[in-house]
């Protein structure tokens, strides 16, 4: 078992501290004192020092933060927005529900430095509606923040004034899509939008705006604190920084591990207790469903945008899922593809057909129905909606399906020869050794 | 007869781009599609529609591009419809491109697993872009039936009401969103709306959806497949039966261009046609489903002369023409004839009314406005209106461009959607795109008005003289020469209207133009059916004008004293001062004082009718001439722009003639001949005629009349909604379940004194409706459609303008 050294907690001190998610509890662990040397700094010092640190967004795309910043027309009269994107639907990501559940303050820091550092005297943070209480926490933790006086008019005297909405989601994936979350804050059907204009131009309510993942509001408290440098200190070259990874599936100890970018695979399951016993990994996402899976070949991959992009997948949003041999590859995947098929919008025909079709064509498959030439025609399909959708649903819906026909093409034809599925479903649940022991 | 004027067309900047190999300069900002259109190469595409905004929906067109103009290329396919050239872009199609070839065959591909594939059964097949563009651009087989499972397609129950006209059969929708983007980006009216999502994605009706749309049947054109069909067509013909012949809509002034769809000499459907310098691609659903009236059981179809037993009998036409000669020329000398035309009459029926008149009843007594009407109106269509248009001597009159130009459009006497839909479209589109600010002088914020962002200036009937007046550098709402002002022809009912708009024009600088609501009125005017004017706008008064109008039609006079206007006629009818009267379409319901109107009628000595369908007017008459409805014949609509749009005959029947053949029949009988016998005749002589170019006449100011605030009662403020009980909108119960209800409109407080329900009562009667309340009406007034209910206002209640006492339902 590894060290647990590597880990670098920043977001995730607090989460074992009695009551974290409290207002007296975060401030007297150093909480808010980021805010009130933000307030002492002129604005576009903040937007140089985000830009400096490197942080990149932690939503999964990448982009710069610093730099998405900068692109908000400072001449344009209309009101400038921060938009928090928590609507954390990807399958197998769980890092910003745990965030806002223990530390939501932290999150409402980012948020006042953000907003302050980007002219906006209104933000809004988008959570996934299924996640009830989450929004209650964040509600709760808004109100003791506008009962200090770190929201509201004249924050800590210092003239500026910021109010923060909560909106509660209405339960779609595509919403974390964050021009379809646009809509759906503005109270319409959520489906994306033509680009451009891009929202750092015409956003919310066409006015500038910035949207961002939870996690890379919630970083820029210790940018603050510590200073650029140190967080650029921490990652590789071109992925600055520490990250919540989340580890799900078949681990001993799942769970969420906060670490500098560039970690490998094989140094996370190794802090959570290894793959569980006896058993070997078989496959794995690097972040979400939506990113190409590995295979136990790519267990020294450093952890970060680059190592991931050299090996045909991204880094996504860190939401590791573990799959050991005793996982039917194309179960999991048709899982999946049901999944995309339920939350496409429907407004581009490539994703609401192609997924409608890719299901069927899969299903068959994994009832080991069909013939070889029916993969040809799945990885078919998935060109077809590769790069042809509207948005990135559509892409992310192919990529379980085309990355594991690249590794695992026998175990599906396997399933053609078997005239069913080959493996065990049983063996793969959690209450499978009970199961052995009871069958012995 | 117009032409456009030489306009300076600004610089517009281009871009070079290379799309399969063929190099093209393009204006700036033009999308990718329309760029590949315009070398002629055409990408397959359905949401994407020229005049809606972008949306990037169906990826049916998308396209290589592997130079986006700055060296680096696309490294996806690319949405033609959304994407904007640039300066060096190479485009490379399907037809040069295996990437965007394969592209498009995975989205067609794509779009058919789901489709029920029912072209035989479809009223879309045959003229179906999906269909074609499957053939064009997709595989003969499908994959979809291959794969292992067999292909399972998404069902739904089969076609649902969107409305009670429009019908959507959801398993052919491709949900290319046209049809929820017309509704909401054209009329402004989201009567449907997207629902659901994924596979399960379907058009629904909108939540809450407030209204019926008048302009709901410009979906089912638009829908790229058969998803939205009409009530009215649904299974009655295939495309590849119909013979499509070119029109323009006979419903109101607009002058849209429309195509008639015909089979075995039958109307099955009428479509937009494409004008883009009137209606652009879009017509009112009237002008869509409202032609069933030519074929209603009514329909007269041979002459009829009033026999010795005082009964109408048939008669053969030479017959009829010789008895309605003899007749007239009898009530010539016995006091006189007068001339009444509607608003049916084609540019060349009402020229061949105005020169029977003159020529064959030697009279001045002739008038087009079968509605309220006013000297002061007719003075104000002399001075600024008459023989105006878009081009020619007298050009430089309004367009609907110049609406989309101008930085203010004041509207007056007018409201657009319920009185010219093309124009309402127009000015949506200016307020939404242009920035164009339009007031509406009235008593209410109409819905038309509020989908133009429209201010209301509010105003009850009477005070407009007054309001108009207060424009001229009013801090809001200052006029000046960027300025349109559009008069309906309602303001004739207000004394001293006109004045203050002729006024308005001559210190303000601000243009104007005068929209009546029937097809024919700006043709007739024009014509001369008027009492003071000869065709192309010569006065009456002026000799020289006389002598010019005698030379072409070689007369040696002209009747010199000045005429009866409609209402002085039906006066003069009914003391018996004139003896005879040749009317043409017209519904005395329509007129100032129906009840004189038909009491003048029964009064009359001699009576000759022309019309289409037998009504009371021709079951009064001693001859009556079955005439061709527009579809049977050839003519011209003169839009209120002034602009000519002529078309051809669609069907022909030989049940009835123009009325120009009619006319020119009796004038022959009465050794009067008018010099033609057809439209191309007609035209020819009104070529040769040419407009005025001598003095135009000058406006008399006519003053308003005072005020009586403290009379007893409310002002009546009424207009025609689009969709009433108009003759020309008989069978088609579909198109009438759309009409908006009569309901009466009062303030909030009116509404809460007298409830749900208002029982209101004029000079001339009273009816109950159920009430309304509009939150902005002007204190003391009450709106009430004019012909939704009963017989209509002017019969049932009082005139515009006139005091009715209210009280509640029950009482």
């Amino acid at each position: 078992m590894g060290t647990i050294d590597t880990l670098t907690p920043v977001l995730t001190k607090d989460w074992g501290t009695e009551r974290s998610w409290t207002l007296p509890v975060y401030e007297s662990r150093g909480g808010y004192a980021s805010l009130k040397k933000a307030l002492t700094m002129a604005q576009d010092d903040i937007i140089a020092a985000v830009k400096d640190s490197g942080l990149r967004g932690r939503g999964g795309a990448g982009f710069p933060t610093g730099m998405k910043w900068s692109f908000i027309p400072q001449d344009n009269p209309k009101p400038k927005y921060l938009v928090v994107n928590a609507d954390e639907s990807e399958p197998g990501t769980c890092k910003d529900t745990p965030l806002m559940m223990a530390s939501p303050h932290v999150l409402v820091e980012g948020v006042i430095i953000s907003s302050y550092a980007i002219r906006a005297n209104t933000a809004f943070i988008y959570i996934r509606g299924e996640i009830l209480h989450v929004i209650r926490r964040v509600q709760a933790a808004v109100a003791e923040a506008y009962a200090a006086g770190h929201l509201g008019k004249n924050i800590h005297g210092s003239g500026y004034d910021l109010d923060v909405v909560v909106h509660a989601g209405a339960g779609a994936y595509i919403c974390g899509e964050e021009t379809a979350l646009l809509e759906g804050l503005e109270g319409r059907r959520g489906q994306p939008r033509l680009r451009p204009p891009f929202p750092a131009v015409a956003g919310l309510y066409a006015c500038p705006t910035v949207i961002n993942n939870v996690e890379s509001i919630a970083s820029v408290p210790s940018i603050i604190e510590h200073g650029a440098e140190w967080f650029s200190s921490m990652g590789t070259e071109k992925s600055k920084g520490y990250g919540i990874f989340s580890l799900s599936g078949h681990v001993t100890n799942p769970g969420q591990f906060e670490a500098p970018l560039g970690i490998t695979l094989r140094e996370l399951i190794d802090l959570a207790g290894g793959i569980r016993a006896g058993h070997q990994l078989k496959f794995w996402t690097p972040g979400g469903s939506s990113t190409p899976l590995l295979t136990d070949q790519h267990l020294d991959l450093p952890l970060d945008f680059e190592g991931m992009a050299g090996a045909g997948t991204m880094l996504g949003t860190r939401a590791i899922q573990l799959f050991d041999e005793t996982t039917c590859v194309v179960r999991a995947v048709l899982r999946w593809t049901e999944f995309y098929k339920h939350e496409s919008c429907g407004k581009c025909t490539p994703c609401r057909e192609g997924t409608w079709w890719l299901v069927q064509t899969l299903a068959a498959i994994e009832q080991g129905k069909g013939a070889e030439s029916d993969l040809d025609l799945l990885l078919d399909q998935c060109d077809n909606i590769l790069g042809r959708s509207f948005c990135a649903l559509g892409d992310g819906a192919t990529s379980p399906i085309s990355s594991s026909i690249q590794y695992f093409r026998d175990e599906y034809l396997a399933h053609l020869t078997h005239g069913s599925c080959p493996l065990d479903p049983a063996a793969s649940t959690v209450w499978a050794s009970s199961l052995t022991r009871t069958g012995a | 007869m117009t032409t456009t004027p030489e306009k300076a067309t600004p610089a517009v900047e281009t871009v070079s781009v290379t799309i399969d190999g063929v190099q093209v300069d393009v204006a700036k900002d033009t999308l990718v599609i329309r760029a590949a259109e315009q070398v002629g190469i055409q990408i397959p595409r359905f949401c994407d529609h020229p005049l809606l905004a972008p949306a990037g929906a169906c990826r049916q067109c998308l396209v290589e591009v592997p130079d986006a103009g700055n060296g680096r290329g696309f490294p996806k396919p690319q949405a033609s419809c959304t994407l904007p050239v640039a300066d060096g872009m190479v485009v490379n199609t399907q037809a040069t491109s295996e990437v965007a070839d394969k592209a498009q065959q995975g989205i067609m591909e794509f779009l058919l697993i789901n489709h029920p594939l029912d072209c035989p059964v479809c009223d879309k097949g045959g003229e179906c872009p999906l269909q074609n563009q499957a053939m064009s651009n997709g595989r003969g087989e499908s994959r979809f039936v291959s794969s292992g499972s067999g292909g399972v397609k998404r069902t739904f129950p089969k076609p649902i009401n969107l409305s009670p006209q429009v019908l959507l059969d959801r398993e052919r929708c491709i949900v290319c969103q046209r049809c929820t983007r017309f509704a909401e980006e054209i009329p402004g009216d989201p009567f449907i709306a997207l629902i659901e999502r994924g596979a399960q994605q379907q058009i629904g009706i909108a939540e809450n959806a407030p209204f019926l749309s008048y302009f709901a049947g410009n979906t089912i054109q638009i829908c790229p497949v058969g998803a939205l069909t009409s009530e009215s067509y649904r299974f009655r013909s295939r495309p590849f039966d119909l013979v499509s012949s070119p029109a323009v809509a006979e419903h109101d002034a607009c002058g849209s261009a429309i195509r008639v769809d015909h089979r075995r000499g039958k109307v099955m459907r009428r479509l937009a046609g494409n004008d883009p310098e009137v209606n652009e691609e879009w017509i009112t659903d009237k002008d869509r489903f409202a032609f069933t009236y030519a074929v209603e059981p009514d329909r007269l179809t041979y002459p009829q002369v009033r026999d010795e037993d005082g009964a109408l009998r048939p008669a053969s036409w030479p017959e009829a023409f010789a008895v309605a000669a003899r007749g007239l020329a009898a009530a010539r000398v016995a006091g006189g004839v007068g001339v009444l035309t509607g608003g049916r009459l084609t540019g060349e029926d009402s020229y061949a009314y105005s020169k029977f008149a003159r020529v064959a009843l030697g009279t001045n007594d002739i008038d087009f406005r079968a509605r309220p009407h006013s000297a002061e109106e007719a003075d104000f269509l002399a001075a600024h209106v008459v023989a105006t248009g878009p081009g020619g001597v007298n050009g430089g009159a309004v367009t609907y461009a110049d609406l989309e130009d101008a930085a203010t459009v004041v509207l007056v006497g007018f409201e657009p959607e319920d009185e010219a839909g093309s124009i309402f479209l127009r000015l949506r589109k200016a307020a939404l795109h242009s920035g164009t600010r339009v007031l509406a002088i009235a008593p209410f914020t109409t819905r038309g008005l509020a989908k133009m962002h429209g201010t209301l200036i509010p105003t009850a009937p009477g005070d407009e003289p007054a309001v108009i007046g207060s424009l001229l550098g009013h801090a809001d709402h200052g006029i000046d020469a960027t300025s349109v002002i559009l008069v309906g022809e309602r303001l004739a009912t207000v004394r001293g209207g006109f004045s203050a708009v002729s006024d308005l024009v001559a210190k303000s600088g601000a243009r104007v133009a005068w929209v009546p609501r029937r097809a024919g009125d700006r043709g007739a005017l024009d014509t001369g059916c008027l009492p003071g004017l000869l065709p192309g706008g010569r006065p009456v008064s002026d000799p020289q004008a006389r002598v010019d109008a005698a030379t072409v039609w070689g007369v040696d006079h002209l009747p010199e004293s000045p005429g009866r206007d409609g209402d002085a006629i039906v006066a003069a009818l009914g003391s018996g001062d004139l003896a005879g009267l040749v009317i043409g379409g017209v519904d005395p319901a329509d007129t100032t004082d129906p009840a004189a109107t038909t009491a003048a009628i029964d009064r009359a000595q001699f009576v000759v009718a022309l019309d289409v369908r037998a009504s009371d007017v021709t079951r009064a008459a001693d001859v009556v001439f079955p005439v061709a409805p527009v579809i049977d014949k050839a003519g011209t609509f003169v839009n209120w722009e002034g602009r000519s749009r002529p078309f051809d005959a669609v069907l022909g029947s030989p049940s009835a003639l123009p009325d120009l053949r009619v006319l020119a029949g009796i004038a022959e009988e009465m050794r009067s001949p008018l010099g033609f016998r057809t439209v191309s005749d007609v035209w020819a002589q009104m070529e040769d005629l040419g407009p005025w170019d001598g003095a135009r006449s000058t406006m008399s100011p006519v003053a308003a009349a005072p005020s009586d605030f403290d009379a007893p009662g409310l002002v009546l403020a009424t207009w025609k909604q689009m969709l009433d009980q108009g003759t020309m909108q008989a069978g088609d119960k579909h198109l009438a379940a759309t009409a908006r209800p009569a309901v009466a409109k009062v303030g909030r407080t009116v509404f809460e004194a007298m409830g749900p329900t208002l029982t209101l009562s004029g000079e001339r009667g009273s009816v109950t409706l159920p009430a309304e309340i509009a939150v902005d009406m002007v204190d003391g007034v009450v709106w009430v459609p004019t012909n939704s209910s009963g017989l209509g206002l002017l019969t049932d209640l009082a005139p515009p303008g006139a005091r009715v006492t209210i009280s509640g339902g029950d009482a």
